[in-house]
């Protein structure tokens, strides 16, 4: 198998790769999240009894990763490649080495290794057991069976594969300075994202609003419950979820939440995303008893 | 007689937790076994990264069986208790048996059980086993299915004498199969025995038994090593843990980049080995740090771990980079500088921030070092500076390095040397192999952070309980106890009642490795008085002596009836006898001989005790065994004439205050 010589050959390896194993091929969801997992398509379709496959790409913003677009590897902004199966297929690890054959990375020449690593969002109220997946020392993937979501027991049990795609590509590449990554056969990623980390690190550390942010988290988590109340709409009020968790992110960024509030910040947006699912297993894609049975 | 062999296959088993598996899963199948009348000859049980093993031998083919007669109701209780009898055994009530016995007429009942063929009981002693496996954390993956195992389960391979024992699990149902190497190996193996399976599983490259693994990873990492003149720094922690992370493990050799061979070994070492799992290499003649690591992989590869090499290499220059970084920013700010940072740290909510304690350690530190003769001025300041480093990027990443990092920035700072070394050592002794501070500015501040967090946690009730002790409570008084003792110091331990008795316990357990009794201890700090643990262990050795030779030991004899006929006469008369002795009211020879002996000694065990030659003082004191036996042979102390007994009991009274001079006899046993 030859290599994935750019960012966006790895992209679209993996996208037929898990298009060809039958999984839905979704978009980036179009909310500011810190990780895949916060994507509709993991945290609410993880819950409940329906089969669900879905494969896609999702930008992941942690504001407190920025560096200001001076450190070889983190990043305030990247990319995460996320894989749903549910329920697991027995043969789940194989199915991920697949992967990794596919990109060019040959299990015969390298050593790939699952080492232990449980996984856990206290902000989803979500816990699952796995491996960081090793190749040569490097960790390239989180692969996790999920347990819980939103303080609730996952049945059947899902297997979550998350691929950190700028590091995977460092790795695939041989490039030590992620800037250096060739994006395509023109551009490097540093002609797309360097001015972007700059200006996001500055805005994360120094300019955001903090004000404006402590309002929206309120505003958010209002809206949120009032959509959870009456009528319900679990989809719309897990937006507002996934915004509180955001501004709640960049307020830690901006350094203005002391240690015992920031325990009390995260018990608010998981008791946002509790509700959320609760109120999603209540509606037909969630339906939680099964339809035919 | 047959063998048994089990193994039950799965997704990659955490390492940490592989050792006790092996354990537990030997342990609940013993008792499974015992319990079902089984007998064996030999059990082993074995676990690497997929696979929990348990091979058997010399199991009969059958159970015995079993009869077993029990006793139920009198025939002329009421029906009810026949009844549930009835209904206890199974049995009608014309299979009962009646027998008479000195209580009466009584039912019994007669079971037998013939004993079952072997494999039927294996089928159902597997299933249950692993139903009970207390694996720390356990998840569920079958839909519908509450079952847990440690990660997914493939497969149970189960035979008795070579064939298939069938049961089932989770869904799956036993074979004879398991597979190799995930990537050395295809295909299914099927196996029948022990003997065929550990070499079929040899032959598909895996190595069943941990300590075979980690052999091989010892001895090649330690011939690699020599082939570059060099020497790996052992690491058994470190062996186990990649014992448990392949199973074809092969040791290659990669290279550190010089530019991070001027960061502190210890930040390199410490960060190959948590965030990689590397082994680090020193040069045997000058044990300097080489620029050389082992990774332990679990393939074979056709470059012979080339591409392997380089990729650990990369990952290792950005983990490096990273650790390189914090290191060059830490010391682009003094630890002083960093004191400000400690009232940002709460150390523990009754006991406030880290900058506080470090108040009081300054503080504390400073007298101290005034009472053992260290620079007062020194402790003071490796104390001010001893918790800085808390707040570096290093200590932040790697909390180990705490004090290791604080002596490089200080030494960096500048600060005086021994400062630097106190700020490092003021953690020891950390384990009981780690050596304790023999500097004294490192003794003094080592003792006042120690002091601090026992007499902190104790105002705060924060006492280790038998169960727990969070703070290392129970490490930080033996580390008190071992710089004291070890460095001989003279030390009055001012502390709370309760705290001393904490401190006498633990004592107990550093002298009791020493064959030093426990009781003598007790003895010695039940005088209340005694809280300079030198002087205190130097009487409980002199006193060990002592009661081992003849004299001792009688004069203990004669101590402890004197001592019960005080109490007795005490409690009747509820007076304590303290008073003088009148030498005009002792009438008998004896008691003139023992008040004369007592008189005469007294001075020269004065003179010893105060000397702290406490072997001399009971020598003095073994010389009044012969007047003390006469004693109790010629003298009936409850005399009839109440001045007699009185003064008689003066004079046991001050028998009793003179031995007490060294330890409270009466706490001793035997």
């Amino acid at each position: 198998m030859a290599k994935a010589r750019t960012f966006q050959d790895l992209i679209l390896t993996l996208q037929s790769y898990w298009a060809g194993q039958g999984c839905l091929i979704l978009q980036p969801y179009d909310d500011q999240m810190g990780a895949g997992t916060f994507h509709p398509a993991t945290t609410l379709r993880a819950l409940g009894p329906r089969p669900w496959n879905a494969a896609f790409v999702q930008p992941s913003r942690r504001p407190s990763d920025g560096r200001y677009g001076e450190n070889p590897n983190r990043l305030q902004h990247y990319y995460q490649y996320q894989v749903i199966l549910k329920p697991a297929p027995a043969n789940v690890q194989e199915l991920y080495l697949g992967s990794i054959r596919a990109i060019g990375l040959d299990p015969d020449l390298h050593d790939i290794r699952f080492v232990e690593d449980d996984w856990e969002s206290p902000t989803l109220g979500a816990a699952g057991l796995g491996w960081e997946v090793w190749c040569d020392g490097m960790e390239i993937t989180q692969f996790t069976y999920f347990q819980q979501v939103g303080g609730i027991e996952c049945d059947p049990v899902c297997a979550e594969i998350t691929y950190g795609l700028e590091r995977l590509a460092m790795y695939v590449q041989n490039v030590e300075f992620v800037y250096d990554l060739a994006f395509n056969e023109q551009f490097r990623y540093g002609e797309v994202f360097h001015q972007n980390e700059q200006e996001f690190s500055a805005y994360n550390f120094e300019r955001a609003d903090t004000e404006i942010l402590f309002q929206n988290f309120k505003d958010a988590e209002k809206q949120c419950r009032e959509l959870l109340t009456g009528k319900k709409l679990p989809l719309p009020a897990y937006d507002q979820c996934i915004k509180a968790s955001h501004a709640f992110n960049l307020l830690d960024a901006r350094g203005v939440i002391s240690v015992t509030e920031r325990a009390a910040y995260i018990g608010r947006v998981r008791a946002l995303a509790q509700a959320c699912c609760e109120a999603w297993l209540q509606t037909p894609m969630g339906e939680y008893k099964p339809r035919f049975g | 007689m047959p063998d048994m062999l089990l193994e039950l296959f799965s997704e990659e088993i955490p390492a940490r937790m592989q050792a006790q598996a092996a354990k537990d899963l030997e342990r609940l199948t013993v008792g499974a076994l015992t319990e079902r009348g089984f007998m064996f000859e030999g059990i082993k049980a074995f676990a690497g990264p997929r696979r929990l093993t348990l091979a058997i031998t010399g199991l009969p083919p059958e159970q015995k069986d079993v009869r077993e007669e029990l006793k139920g109701p009198r025939t002329d209780a009421p029906q009810a208790a026949l009844d549930g009898f009835l209904k206890k055994t199974g049995l009608t009530k014309e299979q009962l048996k009646v027998e008479t016995t000195p209580k009466g007429e009584v039912y019994m009942a007669v079971i037998e059980r013939k004993g079952r063929a072997t494999p039927l009981v294996l089928a159902e002693i597997i299933p249950e086993v692993m139903g009970k496996l207390p694996w720390p954390k356990s998840m569920r993956w079958k839909p519908g299915n509450p079952v847990r195992w440690v990660r997914p389960l493939h497969s149970i391979l189960a035979t008795f004498d070579g064939e298939v024992v069938p049961c089932e699990f989770a869904g799956i149902q036993s074979g004879n199969t398991t597979r190799g190497h995930r990537f050395l190996s295809s295909g299914n193996i099927t196996v029948h025995r022990f003997e065929d399976y550990e070499a079929a599983l040899k032959k598909a490259h895996v190595v069943l038994d941990a300590a075979e693994r980690a052999e091989i990873i010892s001895n090649d990492l330690k011939q690699k090593a020599f082939a570059l003149g060099l020497e790996p720094i052992e690491d058994i922690g470190l062996l186990n843990e990649v014992s448990g992370l392949a199973e074809w493990p092969v040791v290659l050799i990669g290279t550190i980049q010089d530019e991070f061979m001027d960061v502190p070994a210890e930040i390199l070492q410490t960060s190959m080995r948590t965030h990689q799992k590397y082994f680090s290499l020193r040069d045997p003649k000058t044990g300097k740090m080489a620029n050389r690591f082992a990774l332990v992989a679990n393939m074979l590869t056709k470059d012979c771990g080339k591409e392997i090499v380089a990729g650990n290499e990369r990952v290792l220059r950005a983990r490096l980079s990273d650790a390189k970084f914090f290191w060059d920013e830490d010391r682009k700010h003094s630890l002083d500088s960093r004191i400000e940072k400690l009232k940002g740290i709460v150390f523990h909510a009754k006991l406030g921030t880290q900058f506080e304690r470090v108040e009081r350690i300054e503080k504390l530190a400073g007298e101290i070092a005034a009472k053992i003769g260290a620079d007062v001025t020194k402790a003071k300041r490796a104390a001010r500076l001893a918790k800085a480093d808390l707040t570096t990027g290093v200590v932040g990443e790697f909390p180990e390095l705490q004090g290791v990092m604080g002596r490089y920035y200080a030494q960096h700072d500048k600060e005086d040397s021994a400062v630097a070394d106190a700020v490092r050592d003021h953690y020891k002794p950390v384990g009981p192999s780690d050596a304790v501070p023999s500097e004294k500015v490192s003794i003094a501040v080592a003792l006042a952070d120690k002091l601090d967090a026992l007499t902190g946690f104790f105002a705060a009730g924060e006492k280790p309980t038998g169960s727990g002790d969070p703070f290392a409570l129970r490490r930080a008084a033996l580390g008190i106890i071992r710089i004291l003792l070890e460095n001989k110091l003279r030390f009055a331990l001012k502390v709370s009642d309760d705290l001393l008795t904490f401190f006498a316990d633990r004592l107990k357990v550093a002298l009791k490795e020493k064959g030093v009794r426990h009781d003598l201890i007790d003895a010695v700090f039940g005088l209340g008085h005694e809280d300079d643990l030198v002087r205190l262990v130097a009487r409980v050795e002199a006193l060990q002596a002592f009661l081992k030779s003849d004299d001792g030991a009688n004069l203990l004899a004669g101590y402890k009836r004197a001592a019960n006929i005080l109490k007795a006469e005490e409690k009747k008369d509820n007076k304590t006898f303290t008073s003088e002795v009148l030498e005009s009211k002792l009438v008998e020879p004896a008691e003139q001989v023992l008040f004369a002996a007592l008189k005469a000694h007294r001075e020269h065990i004065d003179l010893a005790l105060k000397k702290e030659d406490f072997s001399a003082a009971m020598r003095d004191m073994s010389q009044l065994r012969h007047p003390v036996d006469t004693f109790f042979d010629d003298v009936k102390v409850n005399a009839d004439d109440k001045a007699v007994r009185e003064n008689r009991l003066n004079l046991l009274a001050s028998l009793r205050a003179t031995l007490h001079q060294v330890a409270d006899f009466s706490r001793i046993e035997g």
